[in-house]
C-alpha cells in the first residue's frame, strides 16, 4: 500500500514538472515582451536591454527554466514583473478566498446532490425522479457566467438580499457558492441516485422492508453509506475541475481569489504570476485526482490499480 | 412658558441661519477600483489608478496647483535656473519629515532620482530624466549614480544638464521624481511598493492584498490645511457597475473606474445625477496609427483617404457622448492645440476618390489591431465598418494588450492599430510629451511606441530646438513652434485622430469641491484637495 | 434506424433531438432567414443617446450595443457554435481515439509514456490553458476550435484506453493473433468498430462541453472575435448593459443552455442505448 502511494506521489511530481515545462515554453513563445512592458513607453532601447538583463530574459530558455526550477525548490516562485512583489505572497494572500469559495461551492453541490439524488432514488420512476434528472442535466448544461450574472442581478442588485461583490462575511459567499453549487449538484445527484438504486434493489433490503423496517432507516443505515465513497472520489475530481473554472465566477462577483489574479496577469503578460497560478492549480488537480484514485479500490474491489 | 418657547425658537433659528459650517474635516471616504493596486513604489507605478495615490504619499521638488497645470515649488522652497538653462539649483524646505520620523535631506532627492533611472529598479520612468548629466552611463550600466545631481549641503540640490530641457520642471513634478528614504527601500528588500514610506499628505496604514488599502492623513504635512479629509479607504476588486450601485446607496464615495456606459444615461437623467457626475476633459487622444512602412499606407494619399473615411460622430455616439471628435494630434486642453486647424472631414466620396488617385479604386485588404477589453473591440468594429464603406477590408485582431504593444513595435507587422485602452494620455501638460515616443524618430524602432514608424528628420530637429527653449520668457514662442510641428505632422497623416475622451468620475453627494480636483489634469483624483461637505 | 427509434421513445431524448435538429436547421438557413446582415451596425439601431433598442418592431429580439440586430446575429452565431462544436470535437475525438488505441494496444513503455502524457494534460487547469493558448495565438474561429480540441481530447483518450485494454485481452483478439493477423488488420477490423459507439457518445456529449467552453472563452474576450457573431461574444460585448438591456444577455444565454442541454440529453440517451453497461459521470 505504501509502495503504491509512493509511486503515485512520484508520478504526481513528474506531472507537475511536466506542467511547469509546458507552461514555461508556452509563455516563452508569447510575442509580448515583458521587458518592454515594464520599461514603459518613454524608455530608451538601452534601458529596455538593461531591464531584460536584470530579469534574466536574455538567457537561453533552458537556463531560464533551470533557474526557475531551482527557485521552486526553495519555495521561491519569483517576483511579479509588474508589481515586483513575490508571487508567493500574492498567491498566499488570495488563495484562502478561492479555497473558501471551493469549499462552500462543493458543500452546496454535495448537500443538494445527495438530497435530490436520494429523493429521486426512493421515488424512482415517478415525476419527481424525472424532474430531478432533468434539473441535473440543465445544471450541467448551463453556462456558468450567465447564471452568475443572473443571480447577481436578481438577488443582489434588484432584491438587495445579498451584497453585490466583495469578500468578508458569510453573506458575500452565498451567491458565488450558489452559482457553483446549483450547477454542479447534478453530477452528485445522478451518482447518488444510481448508487442508492443499487442498494435498494438488493435482496436483503427487500427482506428488511417486508419485515417492516422503515424506509428512513434503510436509507440512512444502508443506502447512504454505500454512496459516501463515490462521493468522496467525485469531490477529488471536482476539486480539479473547479480550479480550472474559477476565473469566471471570481470575475463576475469580484471575488479576490487566484482566478482574478491569473486573469490580470495574463493581460499584463506577468509570466511569474501565470506560472505560479498554473502550478498551484495543477497541484490541486493532481492532489484531487490522487485522492480519487486512492479511494477507487475501496469503492469497487474489481478495479485494479493499473 | 412663552420665554422658554422664544428661547427655543431663537436658538433653532440661530442655528439654521448660521453661516454654513467650515468644510467638515474629520471624515473618511471610500474609493473603489476594479483592479488591484499594482504597486505604490513611485519609481515603478505608472497606471492611472496608483498615480493619484503615489502623488499623495510622497513629495517632490515641484508640484502643481490643485486642478491646474500651473507649476509651483513644493518640497523645494525656491529654485534658480542658470541663464544657459543647464544648471538648476533648488533650496529644500526645512523640517519636512518622512513618515518614519527622519528629516528629508538633499541626498534623499539624489538617491530617489537615481533609483528611478537605474535599470536595476526596472522602472518605466527612466527616460524622463534623459537630460541629466550621466544618464547614459547609468542606464548603460557603466555607473551607479547620476553625475549630474550634486548635493553641496543637506538643503541644496543642484542639477547639471547635458542639454537645455524646457520640460525639466515638469519632470521634477512627475511621480518618478518622488522622494523616498534609502533605508526604508533597502529594508523592504524589493517590496517597497507594498510598504511605502514617504513624506506626502497621506500615510499607508494597511494593505490587505486583493481587498483594500487604508490611507490616513499625515498630521505633520508641511502645507497647512492639507489634506482636507482624514483618510480614505480604497476597495479593490469592485466591478464598476457594482461600485456605482453602492455609490447610489451611499456606501461608496468615489467610483474610481467611472460610470459604465450602460448606466451613464440612467444616472445623467436622474435627479441627483448632475451632482454625482464629474465630467472633465483629459489630456487624451484616441487614434488609429497607420504604419507608414506597410503597403499601402506608405502612400500619403491612402493615409489621407482613410482619414476622410471615419465617421467620428457615430463613434462618439457609441461612447454615449463621453468624447469629442478629434482632428489633430494634441487634445484641446494642451498648449499648442491649434483650434484653427481643420483636419480631415468625414467625406466618403473624397476618401474614395483619393484611393482611386492612389491606384486603389477597388480598395484593399488590411488588418486593424485593438485590445480585447470592452469597449475597444466594439469601437474597432465601428471603424472597420467605416473603412468597408470605402472599400478597405480590415480584419480585426483583438489581442491582449501586451501582444498589441509587441505587434506595434515590430517592424512591418501591424498596419493599423486602434489605440483605445492604450491611448496616449499626457504624462505632464506639455506638448513635447505627445511627440517623442509616439511620433519621433527615436520611437520608430524595434520595441518602440511609434507604431506608425513615422520618422520625419526635419520635424525631429524642430522638436529638439523647441525643447531647448527653456527660457520661460520664450514659452509663447515655444508653444507656437510646437503647434506648427504638430500641424505639419498631421498633414503627413501618420494617424487618424478619432476621439478626445472625457473622463467621467462618479462621486457621492457628500463629496465637495470643484470638478477639476476630481479630474485633476496631473493627478487624476487629487486626494489632497477633495473634501466632505 | 433503430437508434433513432429508441431515442424517440424517451421523452427527454426526443426533446433534445428536436432542439438539435432545430438549431442545425436554423444555422444552415441563417442567410435565408435573417432579416438583417449580422454585421450591419445601423445608425437607427441605437436610440438617440446611443443605447441598444429593446425587442419589438423591426428588431425581433432587439439590437446590441453597436446597433446590430440581435436575432440575425444569433442565427449566424448558431453557425459559429456548431462549426466550432463539430470541428473542435471532431479533432478532440480523433486525437483521443488515436492516443487511446495506441496506448491500449501497445504494451510497456510507449503505452506508459502516452498515458502519463495524458495524465499530464489532465493536470492542466483547462480554462487557464485555453486562455494562455488563446493569448499566444491570434484568435480566430479555427484557432478557438483547435484550442478547445487540445483541452478536450484527454477524457476521450482515457476512456478509449481502458476499453482498448479490455478488448485486447479478449479471447477473439488472441485468436486472431495466433492466426497470424497483422496489427493493422486487428486494429481496423476488430478494435475500431467496437469503439465507434464510444466515439459517437463522447462526440455528442463533447459538443455540449465545446459550446459551453467556446461561450466562456468568448465571454472573457478571447474566443471568437467580433464582428463574427458567437453567442458567447454577444454576451461579452453586452455584459455591462445587463441591467439596461437584459435581453442581450438573456436570449443568448438561454440559447446556449438549450443547445448544450439538447446535446447532453441526446448523448446520454445514446450512451444508454449503445452501451448500457456504462454508468456514472458523463
Amino acid at each position: 500500500m505504501a509502495f503504491v502511494l509512493l509511486r503515485r506521489l512520484g508520478q504526481a511530481l513528474l506531472i507537475l514538472l511536466g506542467v511547469a515545462a509546458i507552461t514555461f515554453v508556452l509563455l516563452y513563445a508569447l510575442p509580448a515582451d515583458p521587458a518592454r512592458m515594464i520599461a514603459g513607453r518613454s524608455a530608451t532601447a538601452q534601458t529596455v536591454a538593461s531591464i531584460r538583463h536584470e530579469l534574466g530574459l536574455d538567457q537561453p530558455l533552458i537556463i531560464q527554466f533551470w533557474t526557475y526550477l531551482s527557485g521552486l525548490l526553495y519555495g521561491d516562485l519569483g517576483r511579479s514583473y509588474a508589481q515586483k512583489t513575490e508571487v508567493w505572497t500574492l498567491i498566499v494572500a488570495r488563495l484562502p478566498a478561492t479555497l473558501i469559495l471551493m469549499a462552500t461551492g462543493i458543500t452546496v453541490e454535495v448537500v443538494l446532490g445527495v438530497t435530490f439524488g436520494t429523493v429521486a432514488a426512493v421515488k424512482r420512476g415517478g415525476t419527481v425522479d424525472r424532474l430531478v434528472m432533468m434539473a441535473s442535466f440543465v445544471g450541467v448544461s448551463a453556462p456558468q457566467f450567465v447564471v452568475a450574472l443572473l443571480l447577481l442581478y436578481v438577488f443582489a442588485v434588484t432584491l438587495g438580499w445579498f451584497p453585490m461583490s466583495g469578500y468578508g462575511s458569510f453573506a458575500h459567499v452565498v451567491l458565488p457558492a450558489t452559482t457553483l453549487g446549483v450547477l454542479g449538484a447534478g453530477w452528485y445527484a445522478r451518482m447518488v441516485r444510481s448508487a442508492m438504486i443499487d442498494v435498494l434493489n438488493q435482496d436483503y433490503v427487500r427482506t428488511a422492508r417486508a419485515k417492516g423496517l422503515s424506509s428512513r432507516r434503510i436509507i440512512f443505515r444502508h443506502a447512504l453509506p454505500n454512496a459516501i465513497l463515490p462521493i468522496v472520489a467525485m469531490i477529488g475530481i471536482d476539486i480539479g475541475q473547479f480550479m480550472g473554472g474559477v476565473v469566471v465566477v471570481e470575475a463576475v462577483y469580484g471575488w479576490p481569489g487566484i482566478g482574478q489574479l491569473a486573469w490580470q496577469a495574463i493581460q499584463q503578460v506577468d509570466i511569474p504570476i501565470i506560472m505560479g497560478v498554473t502550478l498551484t492549480s495543477a497541484l490541486a488537480i493532481v492532489t484531487g485526482n490522487l485522492l480519487a484514485d486512492l479511494i477507487a479500490p475501496f469503492i469497487d474491489p474489481r478495479i485494479r490499480t493499473s | 412658558m412663552l420665554r422658554r418657547w422664544l428661547l427655543g425658537t431663537t436658538t433653532a433659528a440661530a442655528i439654521m441661519l448660521a453661516p454654513p459650517a467650515v468644510m467638515a474635516e474629520g471624515k473618511d471616504i471610500v474609493v473603489t477600483y476594479k483592479d488591484d493596486i499594482v504597486t505604490l513604489d513611485p519609481a515603478i507605478g505608472y497606471d492611472w489608478v496608483n498615480w493619484s495615490m503615489i502623488k499623495s504619499l510622497y513629495s517632490r521638488l515641484m508640484d502643481y496647483e490643485p486642478g491646474t497645470a500651473t507649476l509651483v515649488p513644493s518640497l523645494a522652497e525656491s529654485f534658480e535656473v542658470a541663464p544657459d538653462g543647464l544648471t538648476y539649483t533648488f533650496k529644500l524646505r526645512k523640517g519636512v519629515k518622512f513618515s518614519s520620523g527622519r528629516d528629508v535631506v538633499a541626498s534623499d532627492v539624489k538617491y530617489s532620482i537615481e533609483r528611478a533611472v537605474d535599470p536595476k529598479t526596472q522602472g518605466p520612468g527612466a527616460g524622463f530624466f534623459g537630460a541629466i548629466n550621466g544618464f547614459e552611463d547609468l542606464t548603460g550600466g557603466k555607473a551607479t549614480g547620476l553625475a549630474g545631481i550634486e548635493t553641496p549641503d543637506d538643503g541644496t540640490v543642484v542639477f547639471k544638464l547635458s542639454r537645455p530641457d524646457a520640460t525639466f520642471l515638469h519632470v521634477l513634478a512627475i511621480n518618478f521624481a518622488s522622494v523616498v528614504p534609502k533605508e526604508a527601500v533597502e529594508a523592504a528588500g524589493g517590496d517597497f511598493g507594498k510598504k511605502p514610506v514617504g513624506s506626502g499628505t497621506f500615510v499607508l496604514k494597511d494593505w490587505v492584498i486583493g481587498q483594500k488599502l487604508v490611507f490616513e492623513k499625515n498630521p505633520g504635512y508641511y502645507i497647512k490645511d492639507t489634506p482636507k479629509i482624514d483618510g480614505f479607504t480604497v476597495e479593490v476588486g469592485q466591478e464598476p457597475l457594482v461600485a456605482l450601485l453602492r455609490l447610489q446607496k451611499g456606501e461608496v464615495d468615489i467610483a474610481g473606474d467611472g460610470i459604465p456606459p450602460a448606466k451613464f444615461l440612467e444616472i445623467k437623467n436622474s435627479p441627483d445625477g448632475a451632482q454625482m457626475i464629474v465630467d472633465g476633459e483629459q489630456l487624451h487622444t484616441g487614434y488609429v496609427t497607420l504604419n507608414t512602412k506597410v503597403k499601402p499606407f506608405d502612400d500619403l494619399k491612402v493615409r489621407q483617404a482613410v482619414n476622410h473615411a471615419i465617421n467620428k460622430n457615430r463613434i462618439v455616439r457609441i461612447l454615449n457622448g463621453r468624447a469629442t471628435p478629434a482632428k489633430e494630434v494634441l487634445p484641446p486642453l494642451m498648449p499648442g492645440y491649434d483650434s484653427d486647424y481643420s483636419g480631415f472631414a468625414y467625406d466618403v466620396a473624397k476618401a474614395k476618390s483619393l484611393l482611386a488617385e492612389a491606384g486603389l479604386a477597388d480598395g484593399f485588404q488590411t488588418a486593424l489591431y485593438a485590445t480585447n477589453t470592452d469597449p475597444q473591440p466594439r469601437i474597432a468594429q465601428a471603424i472597420q465598418q467605416d473603412l468597408a464603406a470605402v472599400g478597405v477590408k480590415a480584419e480585426i485582431r483583438a489581442l491582449a494588450q501586451g501582444n498589441v504593444i509587441a505587434a506595434g513595435g515590430t517592424e512591418g507587422e501591424a498596419p493599423m492599430i486602434w489605440s483605445g485602452g492604450m491611448a496616449w494620455i499626457a504624462d505632464f501638460p506639455d506638448p513635447s510629451n505627445f511627440y517623442g515616443p509616439i511620433l519621433g524618430c527615436a520611437g520608430a524602432v524595434q520595441g518602440g511606441w511609434n507604431w506608425s514608424w513615422y520618422c520625419n528628420a526635419e520635424l525631429d530637429k524642430r522638436a529638439t530646438a523647441a525643447d531647448s527653449m527653456s527660457d520661460p520668457a520664450k514659452s509663447g514662442d515655444r508653444v507656437e513652434a510646437w503647434k506648427k510641428i504638430f500641424t505639419d505632422a498631421m498633414n503627413d497623416a501618420p494617424w487618424i485622430p478619432v476621439t478626445n475622451e472625457r473622463r467621467v468620475v462618479a462621486k457621492s453627494l457628500r463629496m465637495g469641491g470643484e470638478n477639476n480636483i476630481y479630474i485633476d489634469p496631473t493627478r487624476v483624483i487629487n486626494y489632497d484637495a477633495i473634501f466632505v461637505k | 434506424m433503430g437508434i433513432l427509434r429508441s431515442l424517440s421513445r424517451q421523452p427527454a431524448a426526443l426533446f433534445g433531438l428536436v432542439i438539435v435538429v432545430a438549431v442545425v436547421v436554423l444555422a444552415l438557413a441563417a442567410p435565408l432567414i435573417a432579416p438583417f446582415s449580422p454585421d450591419d451596425q445601423m445608425f437607427d439601431g441605437l436610440t438617440l443617446e446611443g443605447a441598444p433598442m429593446p425587442p419589438g418592431g423591426q428588431f425581433l429580439l432587439g439590437t446590441d450595443t453597436l446597433g446590430r440586430d440581435l436575432f440575425s446575429r444569433m442565427l449566424f452565431g448558431a453557425r459559429t457554435s456548431l462549426i466550432i462544436g463539430i470541428v473542435a470535437n471532431g479533432i478532440a475525438v480523433s486525437i483521443g481515439l488515436f492516443v487511446g488505441i495506441v496506448a491500449g494496444y501497445l504494451r510497456g513503455l510507449p503505452s506508459n509514456i502516452l498515458m502519463r502524457f495524458t495524465d499530464l494534460m489532465m493536470a492542466f487547469p483547462a480554462l487557464l490553458l485555453a486562455i494562455v493558448l488563446a493569448a499566444l495565438l491570434k484568435p480566430s474561429l479555427w484557432i478557438v476550435a483547435m484550442v478547445i480540441a487540445l483541452v478536450n481530447w484527454v477524457q476521450v483518450a482515457r476512456i478509449v484506453y481502458t476499453e482498448t485494454r479490455g478488448l485486447v485481452e479478449r479471447d477473439f483478439i488472441m485468436a486472431e493473433r495466433s492466426l497470424g493477423a497483422g496489427h493493422g488488420r486487428i486494429l481496423l477490423l476488430h478494435i475500431l468498430p467496437h469503439l465507434v459507439p464510444t466515439a459517437i457518445v463522447w462526440g455528442t456529449l463533447g459538443i455540449a462541453t465545446t459550446v459551453l467552453l467556446e461561450a466562456t472563452l468568448s465571454f472573457l474576450g478571447i474566443g471568437v472575435q467580433p464582428p463574427q457573431p458567437s453567442w458567447g461574444n454577444i454576451i461579452f460585448e453586452s455584459q455591462s448593459y445587463f441591467q439596461a438591456a437584459p435581453w442581450l444577455v438573456f436570449f443568448p444565454g438561454m440559447v446556449i443552455l438549450l443547445t448544450a442541454l439538447a446535446f447532453n440529453l441526446v448523448g446520454d440517451a445514446l450512451r444508454d442505448i449503445l452501451d448500457p453497461t456504462q454508468r456514472g459521470r458523463g
